[in-house]
């Protein structure tokens, strides 16, 4: 770290001789630490999951979410800063719904990142602010299909099959990068999400945590959420919303048993390099 | 001034609501949906009181690749609103990289034309084509309402051919049967409608097609084949 010292850190909108925007770059190192975050999309829907480690055993289970709904058909999860991803998302219902006020219909998901892309990116330019600590996650889905979209902290955003961030994203990545989510089902990917997020946390392995998920889905079947429209009612059809508790669980005690597997076979491989040798 | 009577239940209906000279669209006009799209239609007529401004108007408007207007009422009202609905489509489709859908283009026309009603004189009918839900036609008319419907009619010209509509309208019909019904209604609007006359136009909007203008001529008795312009 030459350039710690030298002053090019200190404000928003300063670029270092090199090029660089040191504070979004700090924004950007809040984020690794983070819950490990993840995004599925999937032919029929999009899952969002998330790994709430435990802070403290007094906390109520299942509270303190990280994916909040910002309308009926798009979620948001943020990993890093809670009150900055809180503000995020505040900001994102706002957006969704002054389109409904403006077009009668519910706000496509590449354009509600879009929207929040420019709205990341407008805090890394003034000394006043300081770049949101969040990578957030946007999944929602709209006449296109589903959809699913990463917004960094400097307001780069893409849009993604799968998506990781936080402090367990490397594993988290090189597991999605195995699926084939062309092909997935939302219920299947239920169950690789769970899993995926048990991979990513086998690094800190002594720590407490439960899983958040969430889904968009348009199946009536699937849906807790009364999936039902009237006329005149601003919806595309599609609801966010959690995944149900039993769902969940299931899938987690899978994870579980798929890890443990995968340890006794390695404990047993490396058993029969001692004989070997 | 208050112009115009009263209805039987009482209800004050200003018939003489536009400015002394201004221009009024005394109009028949129609959009319906069929197989493959849209089509619009409407008489060439344009007034100021007796006399015949306008007698090859073009009432029909288009606003995006693959949606039109028909306008009626006064002339200049529905320009304006149909250029600020334009901007706001332009705008949208620029802003989110995919044309606006029919339904998002009607409620701009709806809100530009409910938030206004006091001060305009604008019975619009907004039809097109778009990717996912294919050809709609939507109806605004006089207080800023939105009705979609399968075909729709309006205009002066338009009392007159409320039996005929609905006596030879089906759902199923080809484009061919569709402009033929849109022509004998309008034939039968401006035999009628004092306020409605001169040519027929008409637009056919097909999913994924350029617009295609079509012109009957009065002199022709509105044969086909029409004038492709």
């Amino acid at each position: 770290m030459t350039s710690i010292g030298t002053g090019y850190d200190l404000s928003n909108s300063v670029f270092s001789p090199d090029g660089r925007n040191f504070q979004v770059e700090y924004a950007q190192k809040a984020v690794e630490n983070g819950a490990t975050t993840i995004g599925l999309r999937c032919k029929d829907g999009v899952i969002l999951a998330c790994e709430k480690l435990i802070t403290s055993k007094l906390l109520v289970p299942g509270s303190n979410k990280r994916i909040s709904s910002v309308d009926r058909h798009i979620g948001i999860a943020t990993s890093g800063l809670i009150p900055d991803g809180k503000h995020f998302t505040n900001r994102a219902r706002d957006e969704s719904i002054s389109w409904r006020r403006s077009f009668k219909e519910s706000i496509p998901v590449a354009s509600l990142a879009d929207r929040m892309g420019s709205y990341a990116q407008a805090y890394t330019l003034y000394s006043s602010v300081r770049p949101f600590g969040v990578t957030a996650i946007i999944a929602g889905a709209d006449d296109d299909g589903p959809g699913l979209y990463m917004i960094e902290p400097s307001g780069l955003y893409w849009g993604y099959f799968g998506a990781a961030t936080g402090k367990g994203r490397q594993a988290a990545k090189s597991e999605i990068e195995k699926l084939s989510l062309a092909d997935l089902s939302l219920l299947q990917a239920v169950k690789e999400a769970a899993r995926i997020i048990y991979v990513a946390h086998d690094d800190n392995k002594d720590k407490e945590f439960e899983i958040e998920m969430t889904w968009v889905t348009r199946s009536p079947a699937k849906a807790t959420a009364a999936a039902t429209g009237s006329k005149g009612m601003i919806w595309n059809g599609w609801v966010h919303e959690e995944v149900p508790r039993e769902l969940v669980e299931e899938a987690a005690r899978e994870a579980k048993k798929a890890i443990e597997e995968d340890d006794d076979e390695e404990d047993a491989k490396g058993e029969k390099m001692d004989e070997d040798l | 001034m208050v112009t115009g009577n009263l209805t039987a239940d009482g209800i004050h209906v200003d018939m003489e609501h536009l400015k002394k000279g201004e221009v009024n669209l005394g109009t028949s006009i129609m959009a319906i949906q069929f197989e493959g799209g849209v089509i619009l239609g409407a008489d060439s007529r344009t007034t100021t009181g007796a006399y015949i401004a306008n007698r090859v108007t073009d009432k029909l408007t288009q606003i995006t690749d693959s949606i039109w207007c028909c306008r009626s009422g006064s002339a200049a009202d529905t320009q304006a609103v149909a250029d600020i609905v334009r901007y706001h489509l332009n705008l949208y489709e620029i802003q989110n990289g995919h044309p606006p859908s029919v339904a998002v283009a009607a409620s701009i026309f709806q809100e530009v034309c409910y938030t206004n009603k006091d001060a305009l004189t604008a019975g619009i009918i907004v039809a097109g084509v778009d990717r996912h839900a294919g050809g709609q036609v939507y109806n605004i008319p006089l207080g800023g309402s939105l009705h979609r419907s399968k075909y729709t009619i309006s205009g002066s010209g338009s009392s007159y051919i409320y039996g005929f509509c609905d006596s030879y309208w089906r759902d199923d019909m080809s484009e061919e049967d569709g402009m033929k019904f849109v022509k004998e209604a309008l034939r039968e609007a401006i035999k009628w409608d004092g306020s409605s006359g001169g040519v027929i136009r008409m637009v056919v909007l097909k999913k994924g097609l350029a617009p295609e203008r079509h012109l009957f001529l009065p002199d022709e008795n509105y044969a086909d084949p029409p004038k492709t312009v």
